[in-house]
């Protein structure tokens, strides 16, 4: 029997390293980037590096040996070698100046066909669903391009056609349901099928010359091919769902893709905005009916009232109210404010939305309607003004979408400071830092109490803080009555006053003569009550537990037992601890910043109030010195 | 060039044609600026020739005829005024360049101006003498007279240099400049210096156009003429103003066929019949066309059509169901990137905005963004107008882009649990009850850090041994010390008989170990030990000289004796620590340097020492005696070794896996052993179960100097140089299936720090769940 061989069998066989692979598959190195993008093959982490590497312990990049061979028999393979005998004729052709045979083998430019990796790479429909947050916020960024030396101008025009499509998906199928502003851009998040599907589109412009090592938009650009692809058919299906046309079809006045339109990236963009403002064209004539939600409600209910049934139907109940969240509604959006996220908010949960026509194309109505209800403005006033609606700064949208309801739009106005936009992405159940304003979300009453004693407390402070400035203006005001007075005494003279004083002593007598009394009886009360006493059992004190102390040594007792953790665990031990104590510092950090921010503020708001009173008392005295 | 350009012109005045005559007044003034350019470009050139070619030239034109006329005036004014310059003149030749060069900026310059100053100066041009005398002259000669008459008559006054093309230079040395038609030298004009060309330039509004001619060194002065030349040259364009660039086209060759041949020859027959060649080429084509390696361009253009943009169908027919296909093997899926928070808001709330210091500990990090808390710095904007685009996004993405394809994957399960689940379940010691928890006694009088502490066996009195060379015995209830028995050394151990019928201490202090009667207590039960101590015992056997020469037994001297002190056995080396046997009858000592005569055992009945070991296993710190069976246990450095007295055998070797032992202590059954070390460790063996430790305990941050069991309680106790006692339940169960339970109950943690020493030693009160503890501050401690 032979002797097996170290590293003949177990995982140094199962890996292969990245020169190995290169070598196996004949392939130059981008080559072979370009073929693991496409067919998504990725370096594994291997359990034991040592042993998977054939004993040496420099880390490599290693493959698994049976991706390795799965890449062999693909035929993608053949075209990338195709490729590279394309170059060298070709490059013959032009250097022997023989243009008849480079037209012809130009003509026969090998080309890649992705569809079957599509279907391998997520042989479900609801795997590449899974997958779609990459594909969607890079294809959002290339959408934004402008012609690259790596990226051809038809790939960013297809990313532009597909990113519109999914977007009419999402208006049609009513699928959106969180929105977010950050500064890199706005997040997206839909549930197509049950899954959450979150992408970025970039705040305008996205794009910026970038370096080599910063940036390889050659990796990116193979990328979006793929992602094209996958899109593209991801899109196909979910318009059949639909029961849409695909590819969408546009009244021709929108979204042409002639060559003026791909000039000019601006009137390219509205374009691409006012495609989104128009009904898709249905295979069927049949309007859209939301009875079939209803109808797996009723179902749910006969499977009785555990505590998760409930949760499904409030949360089915609160999404049934966001898709008509905005229905009825007619908005206009001034020239200012960024249209796109806005278009697609609006319209996705069943608003009317319309701009100035004759800066964009594609609005539906002028700002003249009187129908409108709210007019989207993102500039500190405006000069005329309709009666009739809402003037909004836009993040009122996004957050009545994240709330699932319509926000009183008075905090929203023209020109008003905007409460915090918080994101709908945190998980309200973490027991870490939860900033005030989403606490009163969450519990409503909460903010309302909040809101009261705080104006108590300041008003309280307030009193005893300004009891100066209220002196001053009450002599003030005084000084004032009493001139008024005298005057109207000079006027009318009347022995009224002097009455009244008479009046005044004799009660002060009888008084004097009741308190005597009381005194009398309370000496006979006191003894008693003394002797009482001393028969009474008297009340224990009650033991005051020094707190701080008990729980110091329920922390000593805590630490003890923590030293009897295993060995194997120890490590592990103190890294949660540290985690913890990490957490628990940044809140502590956020509570305290909070804090001071607050009381910073209540400090300008006094003072503004202070120096608001102080004027009020100048006048006053003003007044009553003009009086005199 | 001149000459070409002069060629050029006479071929086109060959052409009959009228254009040339009826701009020929232009042209004459074209001519007169050649001239100039001639006089200015190439100062060698003879102007013969040119003079010819004009005459030539002009002769044929008839309307310049009324022109002269004009012309005699000027020409007349030019006369003097020329006189008038050669008065003037005082630049030299070499300043010549320079104005040239000063003369063309200045004609930039003044570009503007001389559009409006052309207007101006027109009407006087004719009397201001602005005109120059070639022109003149050659009007003059056209009209009547010969050529030849004409130049010698009308030169008289014009000075015309003869030195031909020669380089100006050569006169550079000499008066004057050459010599004029009458062979007189022709004297340099008189030379100026800077002062005066800048007052000429003051005064002088005509300065700018003042050029010197290089042949005469006289200075001449452009005519506007001359400087609209100069533009068009300067601009490129073609210098004859009067040029038309679109003239209506000629057509020399008609392009219309003519009905009559213009040759006589017929057309060949082959031009009649159908090229062979092409036949061919069409044949070719057609049979590509059929065999479809040739496409027509409408086909093309379908394919085209075809081939733009890829092409989508139903990929997937049901939403879950899958085709059975190969993939890659073990898929591992790219986890999502993490969704925003808060602080990543255009408009977060306060509190996530940076401070100060976060910014500057953000900025300093730059070199280490993994470190930084969060990877953007959290900004607000008022507006959703102001919000810029995110100047990393694209490198986000483009790393997203790195991750996907180029980071290593593996499951990995994610251990999602709390630090608390950690923490082995231990019962709550609250329930593990009575356990020490408070200091209620301090000992205070020994000066030095006391070593060791003993109790006595009925649990009424204590005795301990010092440093400062005195062994202290207190009332426990009261914290009175009873009696100090000063020594000659510093006492390293006291261990009380533990034989309640004996009132005996062994105090270890240098090199003696000194059996003390205390004196305490039941006063019978003195008396007996003293009686029991007073004398030796008989000697039946004869020791052999390895004993004799370590150990020494003798009853103690006078003074001694009247502290208590009653045997005295003196060692050969420093005794570190003493122990008894369970019964009072044997005690043990350990004398680290002692090698190979390291540990010794005593037997007080028959005041006979012996040496177990022949040979050193290695650097002895600690033996015990078993409280049950006749085992020895013997502490090196880094074991325990456990011998049997009876058998003279080893029995067992414990492992300690630790740097260096500092202590033992055994279970009252005998089952367990508790070891101390210096590193921080205290372990437990579990005797029956492995030679290994059944627990290692880390409850101390310092070295742990002792350990203690309780005789009834299942405590245990451990002191340490972080100067706390930590007392422990350690039950042990008689059932051998269960092990042992151990729960830390309690820090109890007085002492002070002295020189890096906390508690020394610790022992337990013999009946109540009470520890003593010895610290380095020199005090004892009960607690209770």
């Amino acid at each position: 029997m032979r002797r097996p061989k170290k590293y003949e069998s177990g995982e140094a066989t199962q890996y292969i390293s990245r020169r190995a692979a290169l070598r196996k598959l004949q392939l130059s190195l981008n080559d072979f980037r370009r073929l693991c993008i496409l067919k998504g093959v990725y370096p594994r982490e291997p359990k034991h590096r040592r042993r998977a590497q054939k004993g040496s312990s420099e880390i490599k990049v290693l493959y698994h040996t049976k991706d390795i061979r799965f890449l062999l028999h693909e035929s993608i393979v053949w075209t990338l070698r195709d490729y590279k005998i394309f170059a060298k004729k070709s490059n013959r052709d032009r250097a022997i100046k023989d243009f008849r045979n480079l037209k012809r083998r130009l003509a026969l430019f090998p080309e890649i066909k992705l569809d079957h990796i599509v279907k391998e790479r997520y042989p479900t429909f609801i795997d590449a669903l899974k997958d779609l947050d990459d594909c969607l916020t890079l294809l959002f960024l290339f959408s934004t391009f402008p012609s690259l030396h790596l990226i051809p101008r038809e790939q960013s025009n297809l990313c532009r056609r597909l990113t519109i499509e999914f977007l009419h998906y999402v208006i049609a199928s009513k699928s959106l349901r969180k929105v977010f502003i950050s500064i890199k851009g706005y997040y997206f998040q839909a549930e197509i099928k049950g899954q959450k599907v979150t992408w970025i589109v970039p705040h305008y412009y996205p794009f910026k010359p970038q370096s080599r090592q910063e940036v390889d938009f050659k990796v990116m650009s193979i990328f979006v091919e793929f992602y094209t692809i996958m899109l593209g058919f991801t899109n196909f299906r979910l318009f059949h769902g639909l029961n849409l046309a695909y590819p969408p079809q546009f009244p021709s006045s929108v979204l042409q893709d002639s060559e003026e339109s791909l000039k000019d990236e601006a009137s390219f963009v509205s374009d691409r905005i006012a495609a989104l403002n128009f009904e898709l064209l249905r295979t069927d004539k049949v309007q859209e009916d939301e009875e079939e939600l209803d109808i797996d409600m009723e179902l749910l209910e006969q499977d009785g009232d555990s505590k998760r049934i409930i949760k499904m139907k409030q949360e089915a109940q609160e999404v049934s109210r966001l898709r008509t969240l905005f229905k009825g509604l007619k908005f206009f959006i001034n020239r200012e404010v960024p249209r796109e996220p806005l278009v697609i908010l609006i319209r996705s949960f069943g608003g009317k939305v319309s701009w100035d026509s004759s800066i964009f194309a594609g609005s539906t109505y002028d700002e003249a309607d009187e129908t409108i209800t709210h007019q989207i403005v993102d500039r500190p006033s405006i000069s005329t003004q309709y009666i009739s609606r809402d003037y909004i700064q836009p993040q009122w949208v996004f957050d009545c979408v994240n709330q699932r309801q319509l926000l009183p739009t008075n905090k929203y106005f023209i020109g008003e400071t905007l409460p915090p936009h918080l994101s709908p992405f945190v998980d309200s159940k973490r027991d870490s830092y939860i900033p005030p304003e989403e606490k009163a979300l969450l519990d409503p009453s909460l903010i309302e109490t909040h809101a009261q004693s705080d104006d108590d407390s300041e008003d309280e402070a307030e009193k005893e803080e300004e009891e100066a400035v209220d002196q001053e203006l009450l002599d003030a005001q005084l000084q004032l009555a009493y001139q008024q007075e005298t005057a109207e005494y000079k006027k009318y003279g009347g022995p009224d006053g002097v009455n009244e004083d008479e009046e005044d002593p004799e009660d002060d007598d009888e008084d004097d003569d009741e308190e005597e009394e009381e005194e009398e009886l309370d000496e006979k009360t006191k003894r008693l009550q003394e002797e009482k006493q001393k028969m009474s059992v008297q009340s224990g004190k009650v033991h005051k537990v020094n707190k701080r102390q008990l729980h110091k040594a329920e922390v000593d007792e805590h630490r003890l037992q923590a030293r009897m953790v295993k060995p194997r665990h120890r490590n592990l031990f103190r890294k949660l601890i540290r985690e913890k104590q990490t957490k628990e510092k940044e809140e502590w950090l956020l509570r305290k910043k909070r804090r001071t921010h607050e009381a910073n503020e209540k400090e300008a708001r006094k003072t503004a109030k202070r120096e608001a009173r102080k004027e009020a008392a100048a006048a006053a005295a003003k007044a009553s010195k003009l009086g005199k | 060039m001149t000459k070409k350009l002069a060629l050029k012109r006479k071929g086109k005045d060959a052409e009959p044609t009228n254009e040339v005559v009826a701009s020929s007044e232009a042209s004459e003034n074209e001519e007169e600026e050649e001239d100039l350019l001639q006089a200015v470009k190439d100062p060698g050139e003879d102007s013969t020739d040119d003079e010819g070619i004009d005459q030539e030239y002009h002769s044929d034109s008839s309307e310049e005829l009324q022109f002269e006329s004009d012309e005699e005036g000027n020409y007349l004014g030019r006369k003097q005024s020329s006189s008038a310059e050669e008065d003037e003149e005082s630049s030299d030749e070499d300043d010549d360049e320079e104005e040239g060069s000063s003369d063309e900026e200045g004609e930039e310059d003044e570009e503007k101006d001389s559009k409006s100053k052309q207007a101006d100066d027109k009407p006087s041009s004719s009397g201001a003498a602005s005109k120059k005398a070639p022109t003149t002259e050659l009007s003059k000669r056209d009209t009547s007279k010969p050529e030849y008459q004409d130049s010698d008559t009308s030169d008289e006054e014009d000075i015309r240099n003869t030195v031909g093309n020669i380089p100006m230079h050569w006169y550079d040395e000499y008066k004057h400049i050459g010599y004029d038609w009458d062979a007189k030298k022709i004297i340099k004009p008189p030379q100026g210096d800077q002062i005066d060309e800048f007052l000429r330039k003051i005064e002088d509004p005509d300065f700018w156009r003042t050029v010197k001619d290089p042949l005469t060194g006289q200075d001449v002065r452009l005519t506007d003429e001359d400087i609209a030349l100069i533009k068009r040259i300067v601009s490129g364009r073609i210098p004859n103003k009067d040029h038309e660039e679109y003239e209506p086209w000629i057509e020399w060759f008609t392009s219309e066929v003519e009905k009559m041949p213009i040759k006589n020859v017929p057309d060949h027959k082959r031009s009649f019949l159908p090229s062979v060649s092409e036949k061919k080429r069409v044949s070719r084509m057609v049979h590509a066309l059929k065999m479809g390696w040739m496409k027509t361009t409408e086909e093309v253009e379908r394919e085209k059509q075809a081939k733009r943009g890829p092409k989508f169908y139903m990929l997937w027919e049901t939403d879950t169901s899958r085709e059975h296909m190969r993939r890659i093997h073990d898929p591992v899926s790219a986890p999502k990137r993490d969704l925003p928070g808060h602080a990543e808001s255009y408009n977060p709330p306060p509190e996530y905005l940076f401070d100060a210091k976060e910014t500057k500990e953000w900025l300093k990090l730059k070199d280490e963004p993994h470190k930084r808390k969060l990877h953007f710095m959290p900004q607000k904007f008022k507006s959703l107008r102001e919000v810029p685009a995110y100047s990393r996004y694209l490198r986000e993405r483009f790393l997203r882009c790195l991750d996907l394809y180029l980071c290593p994957r593996a499951k990995r399960v994610k251990l999602n649990i709390d630090a608390e689940y950690l923490i082995p379940k231990l019962p709550s010691p609250r329930d593990l009850q009575p356990f020490p928890t408070v200091e209620s006694m301090v000992y205070r009088g020994h000066t030095d850090l006391v070593r060791s502490v003993s109790v006595e066996p009925k649990g009424e009195y204590l005795v301990s041994g010092s440093d400062d060379k005195t062994v202290k015995i207190w009332e426990i209830a009261t914290g009175r010390c009873i009696r100090t028995i000063e020594t000659d050394e510093v006492v390293r151990c006291v261990a009380w008989c533990p034989n309640p019928k004996l009132s005996i201490i062994a105090v270890a202090t240098g090199n003696r170990l000194l059996l003390v009667n205390p004196k305490v207590g039941d006063k019978v039960l003195v008396k007996k030990t003293d009686d029991l101590l007073a004398e030796a015992p008989s000697q039946d056997v004869i020791e052999s000289e390895r004993i004799k020469t370590a150990v020494q037994w003798s009853n103690a001297e006078a003074d001694e004796q009247e502290k208590g002190v009653r045997v005295v056995i003196t060692h050969f080396k420093p005794i570190r620590q003493v122990t008894w046997h369970g019964r009072g009858d044997y005690l043990a000592t350990v004398m680290p340097e002692g090698a190979n005569r390291s540990a010794l055992i005593h037997q007080l009945s028959k005041r006979r020492s012996q040496i177990p070991f022949s040979k050193s296993k290695g650097l002895i710190q600690f033996v015990l005696f078993h409280p049950v069976k006749p085992c020895f246990f013997v502490a090196t450095q880094h074991n325990i070794r456990i011998y049997d007295l009876v058998k003279q055998e080893l029995v067992k070797k414990l492992l300690t896996n630790s740097k260096w032992i500092s202590g033992m202590s055994i279970h009252p059954k005998g089952d367990n052993l508790l070891v101390s070390t210096y590193d921080k460790k205290m372990l437990w063996f579990d005797l029956d179960l492995s030679t290994k430790p059944y627990q290692t305990m880390r409850l101390h941050r310092n070295a742990v100097r002792s350990v203690a069991f309780h005789l009834r309680y299942p405590l245990f106790a451990s002191g340490s140089d972080d100067q706390a006692v930590i007392v422990s339940h350690g039950m042990v169960y008689n059932d051998l299936l269960q092990n042992p339970l151990i729960v830390p109950l309690k820090k109890l943690q007085t002492h002070e720090k002295r020189d890096e020493f906390g508690v020394l030693d610790v022992n337990w009160h013999p009946v109540q769940p009470w520890i003593f503890s010895t610290g380095a501050d020199s005090t004892i401690r009960l607690y209770t």
